[in-house]
């Protein structure tokens, strides 16, 4: 044992000298889950694409990615949602000025469990739902049964949107089960018979069932066209106009290469591929 | 006389160092204080810990934490009902009656339940225990109150066990042997003098354990369901007090509204542990067992 | 007569025995399903790799990396206070209001939820510190946690040096540090380190103090410094399984992980268990 005390703690020293901040190119990029998929594509290629910087990628919901640009504590901060009028007053307080880059566009999608017979729901019914005024599936046409109503926490976008466009600012119910991100709504609502949610149009796949909104089916093309009521656009801010690797990151993003990963990542993208 | 200055040199410093520990202590309840006490100024105290309502993002928000506070009860009382249970059961058991070989086994596996990290509970929890009682118990969903309390009591069991243990194994014999000349069962002794004699002891650990589950923030943060409501039965989601914290923390801009009432929120829990520590140190000490005579 | 009591007796007796033994069942049963799912997940290139393709392949490196470097921050900063500390309580002091207050401060030390350390440690490290996301921070944050850990474990085993070894010492002409330097402190630092152990291997198990302190999501770069942030096996378990892109994908992944996150801190209670038995023998003989 005492043979390895003197290397162990040269080691240590050698490491905690070695400490001092390197000056390579660090970028810092935080915010919303549903964005997460893209901002994760797009960093894997282009750190393949240019090797001396350094990505870090948090997600949490568009709430702290705003937080972030405006504590300075990120270079890019993801939203799912537009910056509120509260965040803009905070920020110019701050002395920041957050700016927006829209780098693709989305659809919310109402979800059930697969075994759920419900194919339609109208704008109405998913407030009354989520207000909990309407309990059971069989007031909107499925098999009786007692909804379990999902929903996500107060920093997602996702949610933002939601209760802007299908709550129309009123309050969700409090006895709502709140989950973390959109990934946390897709595993919910698979192993619950009961359960409905919300996600982006990015985390749709086999194990949950997607609902259509008066009658219209959340795809690419009815976001595209209009006629699907709940679309947003998926946003990029920073703290000013960006410059050096934040430029080089977003003007990435914003090119075909990096449109076609949106498209990868299941998200719209913003011009014709 | 150059030793012996150099001497009482060192022992300052060594008092300095050890102070640390109290310094510490006050700098986490002054930060709290400093961050917390700006949600007084748009909120009353009253308005704050017995409203009902928690939309912390809304606009107006309302700052209501009495659900909260009502789901880490209920999950601490609950999870208590299973921990305590067990945990004095095994105490026994390995004090009193197991032979030196199986306690040589049972003891480390109880250290190791102490040393299982939180978030691996809280995963098994989310992925294996909430499917299982969803479909045994026909819930609509398993994140819920009794599957955080099943889980917290995973990670108490093994605080009152060892403190427990600690307590009955430390009775004098001479009360044990005394009560078996009589003509007791070692049962009977075990139930009407060794439990009783150590029952400060036993206290002391119940409540540490507890406090132990009303602050664990990893397991109800994945599994009790995140729904800040009071609950109704044993098998409605709620949203404790750490949990809340947890999952709120990160977007709260600095210094904003919900900032001061989350860090509110930390004074809130933090006042909890530090008076079940209290009341755990206050108990041991005056009921403390000094010797046969006693009792 | 006698024979009901001693039946109950039995039945009671059974009964306590199947407390004890529902503890080991509940361990073994968790034990069982993060192994035997988890068993899968685990290569070399498990082991070695950075994650790729948004996490569903790969490895964990940065991970197992992160937990490393923010357990040797962590003992850095708590063993020399701890040790530091158990020495002036248990050699110094002298009973009185001080060493109450200062007993008091380490006893509410061990009981303040994680929570609220990292709402400590992002409020004056991160913040007022200015070291923002680090592992300076969350090792920090962790040390300040297991202080009292490595303070009641260094107490013991300075208790446990017997009595006449100081006073042979001292009888000698040393002065008190110098016996507690060359004499008390190499017998009790097998204890200490034991306890050491067993102190820095929860702190590598929690999630809360570094979750907004030191961990984030995804940087597959190793740390340059400890100003950089990083991944962390405990956090990284949390993220793929709550907030992660492909949870259901990366389902594997998460257990491969856990196996690692328990196969390491574990294995560092194995290790303090074993030494802790080999001290004792020494002592018996």
């Amino acid at each position: 044992m005492q043979r390895f005390t003197r290397p162990i703690f040269m080691a240590t020293i050698m490491f905690f000298a070695l400490s001092f901040p390197v000056f390579a190119g660090k970028l810092v990029i935080k915010g919303s889950t549903t964005v997460l998929p893209i901002a994760q594509k797009a960093a894997e290629a282009f750190m393949a694409e240019n090797p001396d910087v350094k990505i870090s990628l948090s997600g949490g919901g568009s709430g702290n990615g705003i937080k972030a640009i405006i504590d300075g504590t990120s270079n890019i901060g993801n939203a799912s949602r537009f910056i509120k009028q509260k965040e803009v007053n905070l920020a110019g307080i701050k002395g920041v000025y957050p700016v927006p880059f829209r780098v693709a566009l989305d659809a919310i999608v109402p979800v059930v469990n697969p075994k759920n017979p419900v194919k339609n729901l109208s704008m109405a019914q998913l407030k009354d739902i989520y207000l909990g005024k309407i309990k059971n599936w069989k007031d909107v046409g499925g098999t009786a049964g007692k909804i379990v109503v999902i929903s996500r926490d107060s920093s997602s976008g996702t949610f933002g949107v939601w209760k802007d466009m299908v709550m129309r600012k009123e309050r969700v119910i409090p006895s709502a089960l709140t989950v973390p991100s959109n990934g946390g709504i897709v595993q919910a609502v698979a192993i619950t018979p009961g359960a409905i949610g919300y996600v982006g149009l990015g985390y749709l796949n086999s194990e949950i069932k997607a609902v259509k909104v008066d009658g219209i089916l959340g795809t690419e093309e009815n976001t595209l066209n209009g006629s699907f009521p709940i679309s947003r656009g998926l946003f990029m801010f920073t703290k000013g106009w960006p410059t050096g690797d934040t430029m080089a990151f977003i003007s990435f993003l914003l090119s075909k290469k990096g449109q076609t990963l949106v498209k990868q990542a299941g998200s719209i993208p913003i011009f014709e591929l | 006389m150059k030793r012996q200055s150099i001497d009482n040199m060192v022992r300052s410093g060594f008092l300095l160092v050890a102070l640390f520990s109290i310094t510490a202590l006050l700098l986490i309840v002054v930060f709290l204080f400093i961050e917390g006490i700006p949600i007084f100024e748009h909120i009353s105290l009253k308005k704050f810990l017995f409203g009902h309502f928690w939309y912390p993002t809304d606009d107006p928000a309302d700052f209501g934490v009495f659900p909260l506070i009502l789901g880490s009860f209920c999950v601490t009382i609950l999870s208590g009902m299973i921990a305590i249970p067990l945990g004095v059961m095994t105490a026994v058991y390995l004090a009193q009656i197991a032979p030196q070989r199986v306690a040589q086994i049972v003891k480390p596996v109880v250290e190791l339940m102490a040393s299982m990290p939180s978030v691996v509970i809280g995963f098994f929890g989310m992925v294996v225990v909430a499917p299982f009682i969803q479909q045994l118990f026909n819930i609509p969903v398993g994140l819920n109150m009794f599957n955080a309390s099943l889980m917290l009591a995973f990670m108490a069991i093994p605080t009152i066990c060892s403190i427990s243990e600690d307590a009955i194994f430390s009775v004098p014999t001479a009360l044990e042997e005394a009560s078996l000349a009589l003509g007791a069962t070692h049962f009977e002794t075990i139930v009407k003098v060794v439990i009783p004699a150590s029952l400060s002891g036993i206290c002391t650990a119940v409540i540490l354990g507890l406090s132990r589950a009303i602050g664990e923030t990893m397991v109800v943060l994945m599994v009790a369901g995140g729904a800040a409501m009071i609950p109704g039965s044993i098998f409605d989601p709620v949203r404790p007090l750490p949990a809340s914290i947890a999952a709120e923390m990160a977007e709260a801009p600095f210094k904003s509204e919900h900032y001061h009432a989350l860090f509110a929120i930390g004074m809130v829990l933090f006042s909890f542990t530090f008076l079940f520590n209290l009341t755990a140190d206050y108990i041991s000490y005056r009921f403390r067992q000094v010797g046969e005579a006693s009792l | 007569m006698i024979n009901k009591r001693l039946r109950t007796q039995k039945v009671s007796f059974f009964m306590l025995k199947m407390a004890a033994a529902l503890n080991g069942m509940a361990l073994a049963i968790i034990v069982y399903f993060i192994v035997s799912r988890g068993w899968q997940a685990i290569s070399w290139e498990f082991l070695t790799q950075q994650p790729k393709d948004s996490m569903t392949a790969g490895g964990i490196l940065p991970c197992i990396v992160g937990t490393i470097s923010l357990c040797l921050t962590t003992i850095l900063v708590a063993l020399p206070i701890g040790v530091a500390s158990a020495v002036y309580l248990s050699e110094y002091a002298t009973q009185g209001k001080l060493v109450r207050i200062i007993r008091l401060g380490i006893n509410n030390l061990a009981g303040v939820p994680s929570i609220v350390f990292g709402l400590f440690g992002l409020a004056f490290f991160c913040i007022v510190l200015k070291m923002g996301v680090s592992v300076a921070a969350g090792g920090l944050t962790l040390g300040i946690m297991t202080l009292p850990v490595i303070i009641g474990a260094s107490e013991e085993a300075l208790k446990a040096v017997p009595n006449p070894y100081r006073e042979a010492s001292l009888a000698m002409g040393a002065t008190q540090w110098q016996t507690i330097w060359k004499v008390v402190l190499p017998v009790a630092f097998p204890g200490i380190i034991t306890g050491s152990i067993l102190g820095v291997s929860r702190a590598a198990g929690e999630t809360a103090p570094i979750m907004y302190t030191g961990a984030v999501f995804f940087t597959p770069d190793l740390p340059d410094s400890i100003f950089d942030e990083v991944m962390a096996l405990p956090y990284h378990i949390y993220v793929l399984a709550t907030a992660g892109t492909e949870i259901e994908a990366t389902r594997h992944l998460q257990y491969g992980t856990a196996f690692v996150l328990i196969a390491l801190v574990f294995g560092m209670n194995l290790v303090a268990i074993i030494m802790r038995a080999k001290m004792r023998k020494k002592l018996r003989t």
